[in-house]
């Protein structure tokens, strides 16, 4: 065994073949390990991005659900008012309607009554002058005496 | 060796480069062989061990992914040939291919790289009687054990998969059927049949690795010569360089059709005829 140029050879072949190898064999081979490595990263920020969407959904789905709860209630609440106001309305309607339509009538009644009290009055009036014409046929001119005859109707 | 003739400084540097370290223990013991191969077996069990227990379930590092690509290979491998449970097979052809790209790899170091380490720090004296083969697969050993070991995991699998007397039967009824006295007769037949066909299986593993290796070697050698003279240096260098880049792909393809060859054998050994 003697060591001379053939070791110096193969050193330097040994040399060509590592440069060889990081040319052109180690690059193709670490691209497919980044190439890995991106898709399992890529895969695992969608899982993520995924996770958050999701939450983001539920929290705005839980939101909507909240705000429709309120709105409904709101609703309701502006719906009873109303009907309280409507009932309030017709009743207070309802009483101004009886109340008129009583002054309507008493308004009636007072008007008949004075008329027949006043058809009366005259008939009265008239009557008494017949009678006391008959009485006092001759004596009492009837439109002389008709001043007291009058005083003495509007007592009736 | 340029101080000599060429044919027999070639022949004597050939010859010195393919002789083992031997240890006379039994009938011999190659201790350049088993110290290679080991410590290259460790050093894959040392990486891949660190690479999954260091593993997340997030983004790998680099060295986790480029493992993770190794054993996606091996298993999509073993899954296309092999329909069945994976958890054993997996494994083994996982640590026959790594072992072997390791081995095998031991190829591309140059030829008088040991024996330069050895002349300096141990003087050229030592160097001279000290043989060193650094790679384990050139090495009929190995590759025998290797596919010895394959040989006895098939036998493993053939009983689990049609149990002691069904494994027999088909030792005996294939591959000529019959039915009847004629079943008797075919019975040595395929008994002789299913022995070379069993047997051919560890021996052409072990030859396939080792002829390619040894092969390789001896080509490395050749071209060793070319770079004695200051006239063939250059080609030389061209050569051995060319040598080596083909060896890659020798590297990686032995390996792995040492492991495919493994998982197709189980497959048909779980298999009937």
């Amino acid at each position: 065994m003697n060591i001379n140029l053939t070791f110096f050879g193969q050193m330097i072949s040994f040399g060509i073949l590592v440069w060889f190898t990081m040319k052109f064999i180690w690059p193709p081979l670490n691209a497919a390990i980044e190439s890995r490595q991106k898709t399992i990263a890529d895969g695992l920020a969608a899982a993520e991005r995924a996770r958050q969407e999701l939450k983001d959904a539920d929290s705005r789905v839980a939101d909507e659900i909240r705000k429709a709860r309120e709105e409904a209630t709101h609703i309701v609440d502006r719906a009873n008012q109303q009907y309280n106001q409507i009932v309030d309305k017709a009743k207070a309607d309802a009483i101004a309607e009886g109340a008129r339509q009583k002054a309507v009538a008493q308004a009636e009644i007072d008007s008949l009554s004075h008329q027949a009290r006043e058809v009366l009055r005259q008939q009265v009036a008239a009557l008494a002058v017949s009678g006391a014409e008959k009485i006092l046929k001759r004596e009492i001119d009837a439109s002389r005496h008709r001043d007291l005859l009058d005083a003495l109707a509007k007592e009736i | 060796m340029s101080t000599e003739a060429a044919t027999g400084g070639l022949n004597e540097y050939i010859t010195h480069h393919l002789t083992h370290n031997l240890v006379k223990l039994g009938t011999g013991f190659h201790l350049d062989t088993w110290l290679v191969s080991l410590v290259l077996g460790l050093l894959f069990l040392l990486w891949f061990g660190l690479k999954a227990r260091k593993a997340t379930a997030g983004v790998p590092s680099k060295g986790q992914a480029f493992v993770e690509i190794i054993v996606e290979f091996v298993d999509g491998q073993v899954k296309d040939t092999f329909h069945g449970d994976r958890r054993s097979v997996t494994p083994l052809a996982l640590t026959i291919f790594m072992w072997i790209v390791f081995m095998n790899t031991m190829d591309l170091i140059p030829l008088d790289l040991p024996g330069w380490l050895v002349q300096t720090t141990a003087g050229a004296e030592t160097a001279h009687h000290t043989y060193f083969r650094l790679v384990p697969t050139a090495d009929l050993n190995t590759t025998l054990a290797l596919s010895v070991s394959v040989f006895f995991i098939l036998i493993g699998h053939a009983l689990a998969a049609k149990g002691g007397f069904g494994f027999g039967k088909e030792l005996l009824t294939a591959p000529f059927h019959a039915h009847g006295f004629l079943a008797f007769v075919l019975a040595p037949v395929n008994l002789f049949m299913n022995i070379i066909e069993w047997l051919v299986k560890p021996v052409s593993l072990a030859m396939r690795l080792f002829g390619n290796m040894y092969g390789g070697e001896l080509v490395f050698m050749l071209i060793a010569g070319l770079l004695a003279g200051w006239v063939t240096f250059v080609p030389g260098i061209i050569a051995n360089t060319a040598w080596a880049i083909f060896h890659i792909l020798i590297i990686l393809l032995q390996a792995f059709i040492f492991m495919i060859l493994t998982v197709v054998y189980i497959a048909g050994a779980r298999e009937g005829h």
